[in-house]
């Protein structure tokens, strides 16, 4: 089966979704249940058939479908999910302010609040075949212009729109970085596959400075998509200022479709023989040092549930670029795409848990403070122990989801000796014992003001239970996701 | 499936059990006792049978294939004796916790559950895991539920704790690197191979041994790292001061022994690390030990005198052979033991009397004859007095430090830190009977009233100070398995 097809009918579903809203006279959340029944199908599809996936032979200089490819489209379509059910909570926030008081425009806005990320999921999936420069434009444009409507969705709240310019011109600026650095590319490789430029790098001959050049604006550019420092400024403002389920898909879904894209980039550019291979692996070592002490020490002076994720989102960025250089490494016998892959696995649940959790307080009236969430882990004592949960996992602690994708870093590093970048990885951690810790704390300590009990939807209970048995499982027996990733490939 | 594995997965759901809402003492009592039933059945058959020291009750599960990951657990004579601990703690810890929230019992559990997991692991993985697992539940307990200073003692216990076992994860992933059999990584212990550098490879191993040394002597309050294990053990509820001095610290010298000294053979007797253990060590002797015996509060000091004995344990592994290693085990059991129920009887001290302060107390013996008796106990192991089980620990390992001693060299490095080490003991005398004195003897100070505990409560302070007893008069119960397989890991 073509893979494809599950690209072209999400699509399809979603110009559908839009085109029906303003015909539809029931309750908008049809339309939400719909998508996530169009998900669901699409997942089945990509698991049942996703051995059997042959990319047609004119499509194959640009699209591929191997493992990564497959895993990395699973993760898009889970995320996409996953932010459909959480913005099903968000409702009432988002009502209040697309319509405003206005009774009529009740539920206004909610069609296109479901079928724009079903656009951005389509872009991911395509982004995780890409093996091509225009391909790889192409479908990151359709997730970043679908995103720059979303995040500022909410068009009566300042902090949206906010959030919305800012991202659109630093978005803007980032694309025509990549731009600019594919241009160079091409112009000094004449390739436009990366198969191509990957021959051409190892037959280059002469002076490597332009392809350096060239290589460096691909970097920034995706550097941006990932949140990588320096090109993160962006990301505390945007996270804080978007509709909370965006954020999360702005943190996870943006995140690994980057890394998808930024996996075959690099592993292009350091390829075998690579005449800027050394130099590359540099600057990513580089970006990666400042990514995970910046996200992390940020990190710490945070007041805010939702700009200290982004903060975290960083950081994580950090870890994932630290484990992307260690490309000579054979000792840990997973290669550096595998350890990025299953670190992104790991980094969707624990990461949509905490989204949830504000999404929901946010909706019942529970500020994004970090002050607000006090007394939680007592009045709803299963919600707390998931946020716990999640939170654990994101500082590591073994046994959960998260040190596992930790342990794979910092061994990659200390088997590449790259001795600086292990320090700082470690300072970055125990950063996050600190940072992560400090949320726990409040959610276990008394409230200041007595507050009500956080409901969720049956829909939003099952996605809990989900990710919290995944942190638990992929931490307890990480042979289920490199099950995955090794069984995709035969 | 290994009875291990029960005894490890019974306090989680316990714990989980008691979180939603069954009911929370009884249920923890009941695993905890049957935890120990258990344990001891194991220990007593063990040393029964398996006189050569090696692995028993071995159970297996893969959860990552590369590098090579399983879920085993299995025993020696070194695990149960620590499980022994962990259990005993456990019970009496919890029998002391009475009408709290829930979330005192499900931390308790999952701590003991935690220690459990890391002693009974034959895996590094899971062995590192487990000690994690008891790292939030401690935090978690200090920071709401603590005496005093308790946010400030709960940060600095988490960062420490935090950093080091980062640390120790890095010298792991050493271990992994050196000690795994060619071409295939695994974190099974029975598989590492002792690590042998030729030449200018030496050197790898000296340095791995070296950041073990650091990230297990962080999670031991090994001197010059040490500045969190105080204020936390001052400021923690009874039960989680119990566990973790008693429990849960020695997690990391039992690293030591059965991961770092058995498979990087002679690195202890490395000269720069051997030097630099001996120097740290006489920080935790004598430096801790003066400022114990300017503490002004019982718990203060208990605090640090736990601190201060880490000091003699270490010193047994720096000796580097059997004997010292021998008497460092004993003396990790005997020591977790008498500080648990020291910290037993500071909690009761401060619910009934409402001050720790020495200034304050005085002349309660006269109204509570049990509870100074048992202070005395508890008091008098932790100075090593004869029949009590600290000092067979003790004069194993300081007579191991003069095994091979040559009367024409005169002394080594390794004797005179043992010399000094001896005013060690002059020091705990001299604030332990100090604080004796002041709490129990003397004028009564006005306004005070305390009585001697309830029948139920003296359960647990009577069970703890003949195990100090038995074992003081008869070490050789635990003697005998500890040595076979302290034999059996390579440690001669």
């Amino acid at each position: 089966m073509n893979p494809l097809n599950i690209e072209l009918g999400l699509g399809v579903l979603g110009l559908l979704l839009l085109l029906a809203e303003p015909f539809l006279s029931s309750s908008r959340k049809v339309l939400a249940y719909v998508a996530i029944a169009g998900l669901l199908v699409a997942l089945l599809t990509l698991i049942t058939s996703g051995g059997s996936m042959s990319v047609p032979a004119t499509m194959q200089e640009f699209y591929i479908a191997d493992a990564l490819a497959l895993f990395y489209k699973g993760v898009a379509i889970i995320s996409t999910l996953a932010v459909i059910i959480i913005s099903l909570e968000y409702a009432p926030v988002l009502n209040k302010f697309v319509a405003g008081d206005n009774a009529r425009g009740k539920e206004a806005g909610l069609g296109e609040f479901v079928s724009l990320p079903l656009f951005v999921c389509v872009g991911m999936m395509v982004m995780a075949s890409a093996k091509d420069l225009i391909t790889i434009f192409v479908s990151l444009e359709l997730v970043t212009v679908s995103f720059y409507v979303l995040v500022s969705f909410m068009r009566r709240s300042a902090m949206s729109l906010e959030a919305g310019v800012k991202y659109l011109i630093l978005g803007a600026l980032s694309t025509g970085l990549l731009v600019y650095g594919m241009a160079w590319v091409y112009g000094l490789t004449g390739q436009m596959s990366l198969d191509g430029i990957q021959k051409a790098l190892v037959n280059w001959k002469g002076d490597n400075t332009p392809l350096l050049f060239g290589a460096a604006l691909v970097l920034a550019g995706l550097g941006f998509k990932v949140a990588a420092v320096p090109f993160q400024i962006w990301v505390p403002d945007v996270y804080q200022g978007a509709p909370t389920p965006i954020t999360a898909f702005l943190s996870v879904g943006s995140k690994a479709a980057g890394f998808a894209v930024l996996t075959r980039v690099v592993e292009t550019f350091t390829a075998k023989g690579s005449v800027i291979g050394d130099q590359v692996i540099q600057l990513l070592l580089i970006l990666a040092g400042a990514t995970i002490l910046v996200g992390n020490l940020s990190a710490i002076a945070q007041t805010n549930f939702k700009r200290l994720l982004g903060y975290s989102s960083i950081a994580h960025a950090g870890y994932l670029l630290l484990a992307l250089a260690c490309v000579h490494q054979h000792s840990l016998a997973i290669a550096p795409r595998n350890i990025v892959a299953f670190y992104l696995a790991t980094y969707l649940p624990m990461t949509f848990l905490c989204f949830l959790v504000l999404s929901a307080a946010k909706a019942q009236g529970v500020g994004e403070d970090l002050k607000s969430l006090k007394g939680l882990g007592h009045k709803s004592p299963l919600l707390g122990l998931a946020l716990t949960i999640a939170l654990a996992s994101l500082a590591g602690l073994p046994l959960t989801a998260g040190f596992m994708g930790k342990m794979f870093v910092i061994f990659a590093a200390t088997y590449e000796s790259n001795y600086l970048c292990l320090a700082l990885a470690i300072i970055g951690a125990a950063t996050g014992f600190y940072y992560y810790f400090k949320v726990i704390l409040t959610i276990y300590s008394t409230p200041e003001v007595e507050t009500e009990k956080i409901r969720l939807s049956v829909l939003s209970k099952v996605m809990l239970g989900v990710f919290v048995a995944a942190i638990i499982v992929i931490g307890v027996y990480p042979d289920a996701i490199q099950h995955v990733l090794v069984a995709a490939v035969k | 499936m290994s009875p291990l594995e029960i005894i490890i997965l019974l306090p989680i759901l316990a714990a989980l059990a008691v979180w939603l809402g069954a009911p929370s003492r009884g249920t923890s009592l009941a695993i905890s006792l049957v935890n120990l039933a258990i344990v001891a059945t194991l220990f007593v058959q063990y040393s029964g049978q398996h006189v050569d020291g090696k692995m028993a009750y071995q159970a297996a599960h893969t959860v990552l294939t590369t590098p090579h990951i399983q879920f085993a657990v299995g025993a020696d004579g070194l695990s149960l004796t620590m499980a022994l601990l962990t259990t005993i703690v456990t019970a009496a810890a919890v029998w002391c916790t009475v009408d709290k929230e829930r979330i005192y019992y499900t931390a308790s559990l999952l701590i003991s559950a935690g220690a459990l997991g890391a002693f009974l692991s034959t895996d590094i993985f899971f062995l590192y895991a487990f000690h994690e697992l008891a790292l939030i539940p401690t935090f978690l307990i200090i920071a709401l539920y603590g005496h005093g200073e308790k946010k400030e003692a709960a940060w600095k216990i988490t960062l420490y704790l935090g950093v080091g076992s980062l640390i120790l994860l890095a010298g792991l992933a050493g271990v992994v690197w050196l000690c795994s059999p060619k071409g295939a990584l695994t974190f099974d212990l029975a598989q590492l191979k002792p690590f042998v550098g030729k030449d200018n490879a030496a050197w790898w191993g000296t340095y791995c041994f070296f950041t073990l040394l650091l990230g297990f002597g962080t999670l031991v309050s090994l001197f010059p790292f040490h500045s969190w294990a105080a204020p936390a053990y001052a400021s923690a509820p009874t039960p989680i001061a119990m566990l973790h001095s008693g429990v849960l610290k020695k997690f990391g010298l039992y690293g030591l022994i059965r991961i770092a000294l058995p498979l990087f053979p002679g690195a202890i007797h490395t000269p720069w690390i051997q030097q630099a253990l001996l120097l740290m060590l006489l920080g935790n002797i004598l430096v801790v030990g003066l400022i114990t015996i300017h503490q002004r509060r019982l718990d203060d000091l208990l605090a640090n005198s736990s601190v201060m004995h880490m000091g003699y344990i270490f010193l047994g592994l720096a000796s580097g052979n059997a004997l010292g290693i021998n008497g460092a085990v004993l003396l990790m059991f005997a020591h977790g033991i008498s500080i648990s129920l020291l910290f037993l009887l500071n909690g009761k001290l401060r619910n009934q009397v409402g001050t720790l302060e020495f200034d304050k107390l005085g002349g309660l013996a006269t109204n509570a004859p049990f509870l100074s008796i048992i202070f005395g106990i508890a008091a008098f192991a932790s100075i090593g007095l004869p029949g009590l089980a600290n000092f067979a620990g003790e004069v194993l390992i300081f007579l191991s430090t003069f095994q091979g001693f040559d009367v024409t060299k005169g002394f080594t490095m390794l004797q005179i830190t043992t010399i000094l080490s001896l005013w060690g003991v002059v020091i705990s005398a001299v604030y332990m009977l100090r604080a004796y004195r002041k709490i129990f003897f003397g004028a009564p100070a006005s306004g005070l009233f305390v009585s001697d505990p309830t029948l139920s409560q003296r359960v647990p302070m009577f069970f703890l100070s003949a195990v100090l007893l038995i074992v003081g008069c008869q070490p050789s119960l635990l003697l005998n398995v500890i040595q076979s397989s302290i034999t059996a890991i390579g440690l001669k």
